[in-house]
């Protein structure tokens, strides 16, 4: 199944533009995502990041261009047609968007009940492995989002994410407001969900050390135009006083220091 | 699909059992073969040996499966043995086995009956406690704006006063129209039948004066301004708006409680005044159409029967039930914590908890009315 996918690419964006009322978000995007790869999003504040994300997913709808998920076309998708493409991805949002009336351990359970013919036990042990998987302690099951921390509220909305072990991932700032430690054990568990579960990755993401240390591709966006696609160290050479501002920057140096070093 | 082949021993207390996986493993195909597995693992075998080299998609769920299934049989004391999966599945359940010693799921926490009663009552008494500490606590922030009148906020009283009062003008003024025109109606038939048809004036005059319209009122604003006092409160909470205040070094309850009584003080008595005229309105209106009363007639008659304390002891219950209204709405919303649920069931328990209080009053202020005599 995963193999046929292989030759076509999981995301397809050609031509794309986007606007919120007047102001005009993306102008002729064209992108694409190979299966098993790791693609992130950057850019500054407001360059259009996240409405990239959100056209792709379906919860806004561009003015023109095409978008192609598992080569089918998002734009204009029924509800009813698209239920079984949403099965196929999992979205975790920048502030989780976890249910607040539900526990940790529901929010998860919620989605295999609703889209799979499993027993409750096994669904409660499908959960509890998930949130061990993505390094939650077991209690932290039966807490309600509220009573967690920034860092586990992160962690619960990506156990809900990849609830139905999806083929595609969208990771929305999934290391922003962690503490370092937090920080580099979802850059681990992003890693080993790729090359373990062979799961395709698209981040949106300001994070450098998590850019260098997992993402196999990165688009640079600027002002809804696509600056530059390529590897880091692709983009690193690139001779654009914002992508040198970006990767040469004192924080950006530092990072891809650090980089080195692992390497 | 996920498939399953068994294959036991012939001899009557199977020594081995072969299983061999198949199909895709995989959370949406794991459910058919999820109850055999189950009962497969209470064979009495000894020997064990898995065959998953037909497996060609596994994933988290079935490899959860697959790893259950291998531990309940090595817990019944077996041997058990996998063979030929794919390497990278191989890696999968090994991720699996080693993320399982932390993933047993909880087990709930039961509460016995007596318990249950002991935390609700237990929680009522903290209510109770936090309402009193809250109606002190305003009490204080009150008495610190009279000492130091210029710290009063008047622009958010006066939208205040804009949203909970003029806004509720046409509301107000329709219901109150209509009780009165419903009292006429049920008297008109009363009173004719004892030819006592010009005491119309007084049914519907005394009893929308002293009763109807500050109750009118007061339900008509816990339902319209108070939820809306909880919900405002509440949403600020859970987004750490209040706290934001605080460290700025704004007295939440200066900002967000105080404006919101006074603006009610103020707006509630105007209203009910309003509702009663609307109120006699009505009634004068039916008086005319029923039972032929002319509206000056009805108006002559209107004074004979009502005396100023008939008024007044209508009116002087509105900034109450005004208190009432505003304290219960803020308390509730601060009282909000977690998330958008809590909001809805705070904005729900003001406004039920702000009527009976109401209403609980009113019933308090028949009682010293009959007791003075007025």
């Amino acid at each position: 199944m995963k193999k046929s996918q292989k030759s076509s690419p999981v995301i397809d964006i050609r031509a794309l533009h986007t606007r919120y009322g007047k102001a005009v978000v993306h102008e002729d995007v064209s992108l694409t995502v190979q299966p098993g790869e790791i693609f992130s999003l950057v850019g500054g504040s407001g360059c259009g990041k996240s409405t990239l994300l959100r056209a792709i997913i379906m919860l806004l709808q561009p003015v023109s261009g095409s978008i192609r998920v598992f080569g089918q076309e998002v734009i204009g998708l029924s509800d009813e047609k698209a239920l079984p493409l949403r099965r196929r991805w999992g979205v975790m949002f920048e502030r989780g968007a976890l249910f607040s009336s539900l526990t940790v351990a529901e929010n998860v359970a919620m989605v295999l009940h609703e889209h799979t013919s499993l027993s409750a036990a096994l669904i409660d042990e499908v959960v509890a492995l998930k949130i061990a998987l993505t390094g939650l302690p077991a209690d932290a099951g039966a807490k309600y989002p509220n009573e967690l921390s920034g860092g586990m509220r992160k962690r619960a909305a990506l156990a809900r994410a990849i609830a139905l072990d999806p083929e595609l991932l969208f990771l929305d700032e999934p290391t922003a407001g962690l503490d370092p430690l937090s920080a580099s054990g979802i850059d681990e568990l992003v890693k080993s969900l790729r090359d373990v579960l062979g799961l395709t990755i698209m981040m949106v993401t300001h994070d450098l050390d998590l850019l260098w240390r997992t993402a196999d591709r990165v688009a640079v966006l600027d002002k809804g135009q696509i600056l530059g696609i390529g590897s880091m160290t692709e983009l690193s050479k690139l001779d654009h006083p914002l992508v040198r501002e970006y990767f040469y920057g004192p924080r950006g140096r530092a990072a891809r220091e650090q980089a080195w070093k692992k390497k | 699909m996920a498939q399953l082949e068994i294959k036991t021993d012939t001899a009557s207390v199977p020594t081995s059992v072969d299983v061999r996986c198949a199909g895709t493993w995989t959370v949406q195909g794991i459910a058919p073969i999820e109850q055999r597995l189950a009962a497969l693992v209470s064979t009495d075998a000894g020997q064990w040996v898995i065959d998953g080299s037909a497996i060609s998609a596994l994933d988290t769920a079935g490899a959860w499966l697959l790893h259950r299934t291998m531990r309940a049989v090595e817990q019944r004391g077996a041997t058990v043995r996998i063979s030929g999966l794919r390497p990278e599945f191989n890696t999968l359940l090994l991720l699996i086995a080693a993320r399982a010693a932390t993933a047993e799921p909880e087990a709930p926490v039961k509460i016995g009956l007596l318990a249950s009663i002991g935390q609700q009552a237990w929680r009522s008494l903290l209510g109770f406690s936090g309402m009193l500490a809250f109606i002190g606590e305003s009490a204080i922030a009150f008495l610190h704006s009279l000492v130091r009148p210029h710290r009063i906020r008047w622009r958010p009283i006066l939208h205040n006063l804009q949203t909970a009062g003029f806004e509720a003008l046409p509301i107000t003024g329709l219901l109150s129209f209509l009780m009165g025109v419903v009292i006429a109606y049920q008297g008109a038939d009363q009173l004719q039948r004892f030819g006592a048809n010009i005491f119309i004036a007084d049914l519907v005059g005394l009893s929308m004066l002293r009763e109807l319209s500050p109750l009118l009122t007061a339900i008509i604003v816990a339902g319209r301004s108070g939820s809306a006092y909880a919900a405002q409160i509440g949403t600020m909470k859970i987004n750490e708006e209040i706290d934001a205040l605080r460290t700025i070094g704004i007295g939440p309850q200066e900002l967000l409680v105080q404006p919101k009584i006074l603006a009610l003080l103020i707006a509630l008595p105007l209203l009910t005044v309003y509702a009663d005229v609307a109120g006699v309105l009505g009634g004068m209106l039916m008086a005319n159409s029923m039972l032929d009363i002319s509206y000056s007639v009805f108006l002559d008659r209107l004074e004979d029967a009502l005396s100023l304390s008939s008024f007044l002891t209508g009116i002087i219950k509105a900034p109450v039930f005004a208190v009432i209204i505003a304290l219960v709405g803020c308390y509730q919303g601060f009282q909000v914590s977690g998330g958008a649920d809590s909001v809805g069931r705070q904005t729900t328990v003001s406004v039920v908890q702000s009527i009976f209080l109401v209403i609980v009053a009113d019933a308090l202020f028949s009682v010293i009315f009959n007791w003075l005599d007025l």
